[in-house]
């Protein structure tokens, strides 16, 4: 097991800085349920992230999370096994009764846990002056996307690191990397929302449940599938997200991944049903700086954790030795077998 | 509360749309002159690479409003990343008699300490952050466009010095991305996308596979196909401590949108005369309130009379 | 650990038809007595189907003659056999062949894959089966292992005899009835 540290260690006063690329980069990898953050640390995950059982976080899917029992043990389990817990409380408290966010917060710092992940203002204020020992980081639902806003978040609430929205070119990430006071971690497989996180509403717009406010997008309770003819159907709410011909791969109908209309062409007008690999970015990504590459996929099942967290371990592993990486063993879990490097190259935009 | 609190104000929003110089220019000369709103937001909030085509029509732009007595607010970019993106709020704040407003964290360290505005880009869900953007100076505070009525009723009473705007006219903003969709439908590339977005006022249709209308897409912007249209819940959203109604602009006469609006606050008009107004303005426009309901936002929901 | 391979192993068509005509009260009352067992020795998993577990599912493998309708409330889980066609109205109805269904329970297979590839398909109440799927893979369930327990003091020899029946059904099926563990 490798244990990255989250705290960079000061450097010996007569050694030179190491170069940015050998150093190794930390694996964050999904939890959502207890059993899948087993899974993760005996794959070889550095760190896992994991998020409680309501709408305080953005995976806030039915069966899933952890309660604040199963949170602390698996705090401890953890920790004795050398292992980070960073704690997603990634959505936008509601106005009126902040309470479950705040106590939240409380949680992970009474649990000992190794960071929050927190997206909003009001709910940063509130750990930074409750909990000034809590190591804060800024989420991907924050959508900080320039140095600006970056540095605004380190120097007003001391966060230690930024999750980097999914709109960065790795040339803009390095670039990006000099100009701030803390860590970045960026996306390194998964899931990919291609709208900037914290600032869509398309879910809200076609069911009422929010990413920001709910902690969930086009959520499974408006999902419905149908079987007509020899076509099937998958429709969020009262709109019909894609419809392929019977025997043909369905993904699931997440609004941006959908088929649509649209001067008179009809395509995937947002984002095709691929999965993010930018598994063989990874040299470029740590000579850019970045401190941590995050595996989506708190949703997904812990075979599923197991395999991905297995495959990017010796990606990284391979990395730090200085050898190729194999990308072959992502490519069968990618959703829709297609993988895309995202916005990390410039021809994606 | 501000003096606003008492006689709600209407602000009518940036332009989101590519339009040419010549139609900005004239849309604003026209608000200055005839439309009764109280505060005009003016700037690129969208795409950096559409501002150099009507950049020196700002300033007179600008100044006419100000003529007209408006308050005019200047609206920053909603995601800026590139150095010159990132210089243009520079520009903004530099600017003498106009309320600079926020649209990314990024414009915050230069905001901060002198009154500004936040715009609807910017997550204002809970008196938590409500409160700590009032201390950095925030005077107006436009809510989410898809927050609902219980959540802006919770947070009104926190209010301290800042009047809380509510989305009231167009169709709504409902995300932003490094991907230009425009680009990406014609086949382009975002570097050279060829403005293709200046061909679509009010946006690009996308409809579902049934042809039922759904989204519109706006360059990076994605927007609802529904015109969000609240001239129906304003009496509710006022009297729940809402001070001021935002009206996005589109090719409609935005003019008699406003008096409309107007007319409603007034109390010259009742809400169900203010709908048909509206609607005869926008006769193929469907409209939609959902999102202040706490339902979905492209659904209707009729008012009761109160 | 098995990898994301759409190709689930289907039940020999032989052995499949031979099932067909053996009555289905047996083959409920030992489902019976394995979801009670289940439930005390697997609370958290019946707690984290939350308001979901009220739901009335239909399991319906395939490949056999029947199909098992369960709504596993933790206070009063009902679990019954019946011949397809023959169920009674659920919220949510998962279907596909014993061999994906069982590699689910245990954790073998990734849901969202099997569902990708149609290895296995899913109607009505998404929300449920969402639940299901996800309590399922948090409780990491062995079923020889929770077929063991039934028989309390007995449970140790019991289980070691039934990873050898299992280890021959899985040669003759290539379903694997014992979940791989990977732990120690």
């Amino acid at each position: 097991m490798t244990a990255a540290t989250l705290a960079s260690p000061a450097p010996a006063a007569n050694t030179p800085a190491p170069r940015p690329w050998t150093k190794k980069l930390e694996l964050v990898c999904p939890a959502g349920t207890p059993a899948a953050m087993r899974a993760a640390i005996e794959a070889g995950a550095d760190s896992v992230y994991c998020g409680f059982a309501d709408e305080t976080n953005a995976r806030n899917f039915p069966g899933l999370n952890f309660s604040p029992t199963e949170m602390a043990d698996a705090i401890a389990y953890a920790h004795k096994r050398n292992v980070k817990v960073l704690v997603a409380v990634n959505t936008f408290p509601r106005a009126g009764s902040p309470g479950s966010w705040h106590k939240a917060i409380d949680t992970i710092a009474a649990a000992g846990g190794d960071a929050a992940i927190v997206a909003d203002i009001g709910l940063l204020d509130y750990a930074c002056e409750k909990h000034p020992k809590l190591r804060l980081h800024l989420s991907v639902q924050a959508a900080a996307a320039s140095a600006d806003s970056i540095r605004y978040y380190v120097e007003r609430f001391g966060v230690k690191r930024v999750v980097l929205p999914r709109v960065l070119t790795v040339a803009e990430i390095a670039a990006l990397n000099k100009e701030i006071p803390c860590e970045t971690e960026v996306f390194v497989f998964g899931g990919l929302c291609v709208m900037a996180e914290g600032r869509c509403s398309l879910s809200s717009y076609a069911t009422g449940c929010s990413p920001n406010m709910n902690g969930v997008c086009s959520p499974p309770s408006h999902v419905a599938y149908h079987q007509e003819g020899g076509a099937f159907s998958s429709r969020l709410g009262e709109f019909l997200i894609n419809k392929v011909p019977a025997g043909v791969p369905m993904p699931y109908p997440t609004l941006c991944k959908g088929r649509f209309t649209a001067n008179g062409e009809t395509s995937h007008i947002f984002e095709d049903p691929a999965s993010l690999d930018a598994s063989l970015l990874i040299p470029p990504l740590a000579e850019a700086g970045v401190t941590a590459l995050k595996i989506e996929g708190r949703q997904r099942s812990r075979s599923y954790t197991d395999a991905v967290v297995r495959a990017l371990r010796a990606a990284v592993d391979a990395h730090a030795r200085g050898k190729p990486i194999d990308s072959r063993a992502l490519m069968s879990l990618s959703e829709g077998a297609t993988t895309t490097r995202g916005a990390y190259q410039k021809t994606w935009r | 509360m501000s003096d606003d609190a008492t006689r709600p104000t209407l602000t009518l929003g940036t332009v989101l749309f590519n339009w040419p110089a010549d139609r900005l220019r004239d849309f604003y000369a026209r608000i200055a002159d005839e439309a009764p709103v109280e505060r005009v937001c003016v700037g690129e909030a969208v795409c950096s690479k559409r501002l150099p085509f009507y950049d020196e029509v700002l300033p007179d732009i600008v100044e006419r409003l100000k003529a007209s007595g408006k308050t005019v607010i200047l609206s920053s970019l909603m995601l800026p990343t590139l150095p010159r993106e990132r210089a243009m709020i520079d520009g903004l704040v530099a600017t003498d008699g106009v309320l600079v407003e926020g649209n990314d964290i990024s414009t915050f360290s230069k905001l901060a300490g002198k009154p500004h505005a936040i715009g609807p880009f910017i997550n204002v869900y809970n008196e938590g952050t409500l409160a700590f953007l009032e201390k950095q100076g925030a005077v107006h505070v436009a809510l989410p466009p898809e927050m609902p009525l219980t959540a802006m009723a919770a947070l009104a009473p926190h209010a301290k010095t800042a009047t809380l705007e509510a989305w009231a006219f167009g169709r709504a903003p409902l995300a932003i991305s490094a991907r230009c969709y425009h680009a990406r439908i014609h086949g382009v590339s975002k570097d050279s996308c060829q403005f293709v977005c200046n061909q679509d006022l009010d946006g690009l249709p996308v409809d579902t596979l049934e042809g039922r209308p759904f989204l519109a897409v706006n360059g990076v912007q994605t927007l609802s196909d529904a015109y969000v249209n609240l001239i129906g819940d304003l009496r509710g959203l006022c009297a729940r401590g809402i001070g001021s109604f935002r009206l996005s602009p589109h090719t409609c006469d935005m003019v008699a949108v406003a008096q409309a609006f107007r007319d409603v606050l007034d109390g010259a008009c009742d809400p169900a005369e203010g709908e048909r107004r509206i609607a005869a303005l926008l006769p193929q426009a469907r409209f939609a309130n959902g999102f202040v309901h706490g339902k979905p936002g492209h659904q209707r929901i009729a008012v009761a009379a109160e | 650990m098995s990898s994301q391979s759409a190709t689930v192993p289907e039940l020999p068509a032989a052995l499949s038809l031979g099932l067909r005509p053996l009555p289905l009260a047996p083959l409920s009352m030992a489902l019976k007595i394995l979801v009670r067992s289940a439930v005390h020795r697997h609370p958290a998993m019946f707690a984290r189907l939350g308001d979901q577990a009220g739901k009335r599912f239909v399991i319906d493998p395939t490949d056999l003659p029947f199909v098992v309708v369960m709504t596993p409330r933790l206070d009063d889980p009902e679990i019954e056999a019946v011949r397809r066609g023959e169920e009674p109205a659920a919220d949510a109805r998962i279907a596909g062949p014993l061999a994906g269904l069982v590699g689910l329970v245990h954790g073998n297979y990734d849901g969202d894959a099997l569902f990708f590839s149609r290895d296995l398909s899913v109607e009505g109440d998404m929300s449920a089966v969402v639940a299901l799927r996800n309590a399922l893979d948090d409780a990491e369930i062995d079923l020889v292992a929770e077929a063991a327990a039934v028989l309390g003091p007995l449970a140790n020899p019991a289980e070691r005899v039934g990873r050898i029946a299992a280890g021959v059904a899985e040669r003759i099926t290539g379903i694997a009835f014992a979940r791989t563990r990977s732990e120690p």
